[in-house]
């Protein structure tokens, strides 16, 4: 896993409530047996009209706006547990999404392949999306380390929230995996000690 | 002190607690599909870790299946080499599989339970979402992703911070013609699409506790559709009378004293929730959703509320319907019962109780999709089948089908659908479809009609129903 510790990034605002998996990638994209690839399908049905043409109102086709850091409207990645939806936004290139609200299977899959899902109140959610909806070269900075988003050109810092084992391992680059072979005599243990339940 | 179901079984399973940090849990039971497993076992591979609990995991192709001539090599490649990975690895793994043709194959959370599989007090996982349908049992289960999949792989194990506790009460007795379906759809609308994020829920009150175990796992099934990881019923001679005798059930004295643990199960008197909320049965009506999810639901007589935000506009856009509008009597081409939410036996015997003697409308392709082979074949023995060919409705072969449009079961865009399913997303039944959640009934009466009639208006219809 990719690791994460402070990024300088300007920021793609998509200000709709309630993204689900499945707009983040379409179930007819989900037949690929790798985990590569899928950025080319992120938000397949919004970024491509139905001939294949680009959508021009759709925000990731204005050049104005690019940049590691996506900001999206409340309870994004509600839906399906479909893990191609965090592949394919690690496959497009953000590394930190910012909302009021993450759907709790998108936001450990997230964190599973190096995103970090940042949530900030409504308030400070608008006032983001305000900023780099004005400016498209607003810089955000995200520090990890000490669990602060900063927004450059106001000034204006927010602390948001992170359990401490998932901040440090994306700080490390460590998965879930690594840990829990690591506890395999208790878990050995946990087995040879069940009755019932 | 006093705990509830959750508490006890996710209490009953913690390996260890990390330091400020989440706890090891222990997974009984992993159900795996061709979709979000290749990955898994891959990174299994490249690791060069052995699969720790093979015997603890159980497989079927349901997601990325034809629904017709399932004997014949898969058309489309990629589903193919899919679901031919999944055989491989099952294979090289030594993972029990249902796969096509088994008789024992089905949608994964149909297939389940019916083979006495989801059993209560257990910790189940499954790289998805609607894996919170066996909490029906009193059993602790969830959707993952694929990374979790392959944790639990190498472990049996998964890392998880315990979520909040929230307890949904609806007591009082249900108007006619008013489904499990629509107890869930009702309660998402009141609630909202993430107002259970965070939570895990237990669903109570003499609603539930009247519900057949189909019914209870249709609720439990839309868990996730209000955002929570998943929901529980606590477990009751129904519950018992279920399981009992199903192909990995336990039996004999195994089973009896399975059950005398699983009577301690049920949330203690005075246990406290971190969030309750009562509804009155006699307050639901049949409910249709008429947005982009599922919390846009409304009574079918009921007019779409007005709402001045972008995210609400863009969802009617969408459907192409408006604000104050009302649902009755629109022209309907397509209906689906089918999915992990509605393709159990009862589905379709409530389906066939209004269909009887009756031809579906001539502008409607009506889509019958068993849930597993088991349920097919007790269409066939039960004499639903023809009563569904003589009304004119197509029926299939088991798998996920038009629920999310990732075989050839797909709804043409601009077109509405009522279907039984979970999702109403934006393009879930294929690039712009309409989708309209209702109930079993409700999907059968529009097929019939050829548009949205109200069910609640119509005769006692449930001879079929146990």
């Amino acid at each position: 896993m990719k690791k994460l510790n402070t990024l300088h990034s300007t920021a793609i605002p998509l200000p709709i409530e309630n993204i689900d998996t499945d707009q983040i990638i379409p179930a007819r994209f989900l037949k690929a047996t790798n985990k590569s690839g899928f950025g080319e399908n992120l938000f397949r049905d919004w970024r491509y009209n139905k001939d294949g043409s680009e959508n021009e109102d759709f925000i990731l086709n204005n050049e104005d706006y690019s940049g590691e850091i996506l900001v999206a409207g409340n309870n994004f990645g509600c839906g399906s547990s479909r893990e191609h939806a965090a592949w394919a936004l690690e496959d497009y290139g953000f590394r930190v999404i910012i909302s009021s609200y993450f759907a709790d299977i998108f936001k450990g899959n997230a964190l599973n392949n190096g995103i970090l899902p940042i949530q900030v109140s409504k308030e400070v959610l608008n006032q983001i999306l305000h900023e780099v909806d004005n400016d498209p070269k607003t810089l955000l900075t995200v520090d990890l380390e000490n669990q602060e988003l900063k927004v450059e050109s106001t000034g204006i810092s927010t602390a948001f929230e992170i359990d401490s084992y998932k901040k440090m391992c994306l700080l490390n680059g460590y998965d879930d995996i690594d840990f829990l072979l690591s506890k395999k005599e208790k878990i050995e243990a946990f087995e040879a000690s069940r009755t019932l339940g | 002190m006093k705990k509830t179901l959750f508490d006890k079984v996710w209490d009953s399973h913690v390996v260890d607690t990390v330091p400020d940090g989440p706890q090891i849990l222990y997974i009984d039971k992993h159900l795996i599909h061709e979709v979000t497993s290749p990955q898994a076992f891959a990174e299994l591979e490249e690791r060069n870790i052995p699969l720790f609990r093979k015997e603890q995991v159980v497989a079927t192709a349901d997601h990325n299946v034809p629904t017709k001539d399932q004997h014949l090599p898969i058309q489309d490649l990629l589903s193919k080499k899919q679901v031919e990975m999944l055989s491989e690895n099952c294979e090289k793994h030594g993972v029990t599989l249902y796969g096509l043709g088994h008789p024992y194959q089905g949608i994964v959370h149909v297939m389940a339970p019916e083979l006495g599989i989801t059993q209560p007090g257990m910790t189940m996982v499954c790289g998805d979402s609607h894996t919170s349908t066996h909490g029906a049992f009193g059993t602790i289960a969830f959707g993952i992703g694929t990374s979790q999949v392959a944790q639990v792989f190498a472990s049996q194990c998964l890392l998880l911070s315990k979520p909040k506790s929230m307890r949904i009460t609806v007591n009082g007795k249900l108007k006619k013609n008013v489904l499990p379906k629509d107890v869930i759809l009702y309660i998402i609308a009141k609630l909202g699409t993430n107002s259970g994020t965070g939570y895990f829920v237990e669903y109570a009150g003499d609603v539930f506790e009247n519900m057949s175990m189909e019914g209870r796992m249709t609720v439990c099934n839309m868990s996730i559709e209000m955002g929570a990881r998943g929901g529980m019923i606590a477990p009751d001679q129904t519950t018992f009378d279920y399981v009992k005798g199903r192909e990995f059930a336990p039996k004999g004295e195994e089973f009896d004293k399975k059950v005398a643990y699983w009577k301690t199960l049920p949330t203690d008197e005075g246990a406290e929730f971190d969030l309750e909320y009562e509804f009155d049965a006699a307050d639901i009506d049949p409910i249709i959703t008429y947005g982009t999810n599922p919390g846009m639901g409304m009574g079918i007589t009921e007019s779409i509320p007005e709402q001045d935000d972008p995210t609400f506009r863009k969802s009617l856009e969408y459907m192409g319907l408006k604000q104050g509008e009302q649902l009755l009597g629109k022209k309907i081409n397509y209906v689906f019962i089918g999915s992990c939410t509605n393709s159990r036996i009862e589905d379709f015997k409530i389906a066939a109780s209004y269909i009887r003697g009756k031809q579906k409308a001539p502008n409607v392709n009506a889509l019958i999709v068993p849930g597993s082979q088991q349920v097919a074949r007790q269409i066939k023995e039960e004499g639903l089948q023809e009563i569904f060919e003589a009304a004119g409705f197509e029926i299939r072969q088991s798998g996920c089908s038009a629920c999310l449009g990732m075989n050839e079961d797909k709804i043409p865009a601009g077109e509405y659908c009522v279907s039984t399913s979970n999702r109403n997303f934006e393009g879930r039944q294929g690039q712009g479809a309409r989708t309209i959640l209702a109930s079993p009934l409700v999907a059968a009466a529009t097929a019939v009609n050829g548009s949205i009639v109200d069910i609640s208006a119509e005769v006692e219809t449930t001879e079929f129903a146990s």
